[in-house]
């Protein structure tokens, strides 16, 4: 996965926990929190979906990575892809 | 002691069969019920009363993801009600202003659909949701009004079964006396369609109903019927001291006349005629009046075979003789049962009858049983008649609670 395919994956989980939001002028290097509505259930949310989605865990110290786009898929990228990795057919 | 006068100023509702109450109106003097079948988990195809409002009329498409049915309901009755009242909003000092809503059960609808989510999941539960606590608390469907309203006076419901609706007014009345709140938004709420807990629960005691034609199932004092028909809706209205209305020139549906509130304190589920008509007649007697005063009954009969009885019973004892002018109705024929919102609604129905002078009547009953031959009942066409000036509305619950409430034509 790349990190331009993992804003998609955050993105795409914040258009359903955020419907109300215009999200096609979202900034990736700038806080959410600062470009939309959103409270701290909001970021339960996204870490909720993420594990219901995506099998990925975020650890409550870690939830500070999710403050920007760029951010989480700084912090997420790796994450997916040790997980694509674990569950790639045919590792020996 | 006297009481400061309580007047009605405002009322917004949604009714399976009407989403405002001149729609709501219509209906019940048409003959027109909005009962129809859904898809209830675990039960397939059972009958209900749907509420076909729009949620984003009020509330953002966030808000209703994150809120409940039943604080939608609350959000759109409560602005409806606002706007119907004519209320300076904007100016309204908000901690001045109290939100009580009956409920005759909340937190079902999460609960399940929480736990059927979780079973996709092998019921591991780190998947339980982090709203579930906000969801379920039982101030939830009054809290998100407030929320959504900007209200930051007291907020918060009621519990009485389906005797709920008619406690938000009475609550209501109750504190604009005590001068805790200069305004209140009040009446009843119920989302229990999202539950297949109820519909089942109620199957188990024998006392779903079951009928061909849905727009037919609810036949209260029907020889044929057959039991309950589960339904959502909401019903809140704008209470203030009259003075205050006055002031500010509202528009004056009625006048609070007078309520009790007791319990039979005996059974869980069957509900006992005695104390019903103690609660009736104290209602009567706290209102100035005698039952020959009353011109309309609105009865809570649900449609199972006894709780019909019982009531018809308690209503004998108290207008069996003497009351020639006194016309009984009842509107879950038409929306089914209500729950929380049933005494709301049901109110609501009968309040235009202050101006038209028409009694909507008890549908579906094509074959009246004799134990319900009430004399003044209202069967299958509206009636015309010389006066209406007062209303009584009668709203009981399990565990055995009842509630009547009575209000009156405004005369300054």
């Amino acid at each position: 996965m790349t990190k331009d395919e993992c804003k998609k994956v955050v993105t795409d989980i914040i258009a359903d926990i955020a419907p109300d939001e215009d999200l096609s002028t979202l900034k990736p290097d700038v806080r959410l929190r600062d470009q939309l509505q959103l409270d701290s259930m909001d970021f339960l949310d996204i870490v909720m979906e993420l594990r219901k989605r995506h099998g990925i865990e975020v650890p409550e110290a870690d939830y500070i990575q999710l403050a920007s786009l760029d951010s989480s898929a700084e912090y997420l990228t790796p994450k997916f892809n040790a997980l694509a990795a674990k569950t790639a057919p045919g590792r020996g | 002691m006297k009481h400061a006068r309580i007047v009605i100023t405002g009322v917004g509702l949604t009714a399976p069969n009407g989403n405002s109450l001149g729609e709501f109106r219509r209906n019940l003097l048409e003959g027109v019920a909005g009962i129809e079948r859904i898809e209830v988990r675990h039960m397939g195809q059972q009958l209900a009363g749907v509420c076909h409002y729009d949620p984003l009329r009020y509330q953002t498409k966030k808000e209703v993801r994150v809120g409940t049915r039943a604080g939608s309901i609350s959000v759109y009755c409560a602005r409806e009600a606002l706007l119907d009242s004519g209320v300076d909003w904007p100016a309204t000092p908000k901690d001045r202003v109290g939100i009580y809503i009956g409920c005759t059960e909340h937190g079902n609808v999460e609960t399940e659909n929480e736990i059927h989510h979780l079973s996709q999941f092998n019921y591991d539960t780190k998947f339980w949701s982090h709203y579930h606590n906000p969801r379920t608390v039982a101030n939830n469907p009054a809290g998100e009004a407030s929320l959504n309203l900007g209200v930051t006076g007291p907020a918060y419901t009621i519990g009485a079964a389906c005797a709920a609706g008619n406690m938000g007014l009475i609550h209501a009345a109750q504190m604009l006396r005590l001068d805790e709140v200069d305004f209140a938004l009040c009446g009843g709420v119920s989302e229990s369609i999202h539950t297949f807990g109820i519909f089942a629960g109620f199957k188990s005691q024998n006392a779903l109903a079951t009928h061909a034609d849905p727009h037919k199932a609810s036949r209260p004092f029907d020889k044929a019927r057959n039991g309950i028909v589960v339904s959502e809706g909401g019903c809140l209205y704008t209470l203030e001291r009259l003075e205050d209305a006055q002031a500010r020139g509202a528009k004056i549906y009625a006048e609070i006349a007078g309520y009790h509130v007791n319990s039979d304190a005996s059974d869980y589920v069957l509900p006992n005629p005695v104390r019903q008509a103690e609660c009736v007649r104290a209602a009567i007697r706290r209102a100035g009046l005698e039952p020959k005063d009353i011109d309309i009954v609105n009865t809570h009969a649900t449609a199972t075979p006894l709780g019909d009885i019982q009531e018809c019973e308690a209503i004998r004892a108290v207008f069996g003789e003497g009351c020639p002018n006194t016309h009984i109705n009842n509107t879950k024929s038409y929306i089914g049962h209500c729950m929380g919102a049933a005494g709301a609604l049901e109110l609501a129905g009968n309040l235009p009858s202050f101006t038209d002078l028409t009694v909507h009547p008890t549908i579906n009953v094509d074959d009246l049983d004799p134990a319900c031959a009430l004399p003044g009942l209202v069967l299958n066409h509206p009636r015309k008649v010389a006066k209406v000036d007062t209303l009584l509305n009668n709203s009981f619950g399990m565990l055995g609670i009842n509630s009547t409430l009575i209000v009156k034509r405004f005369v300054r």
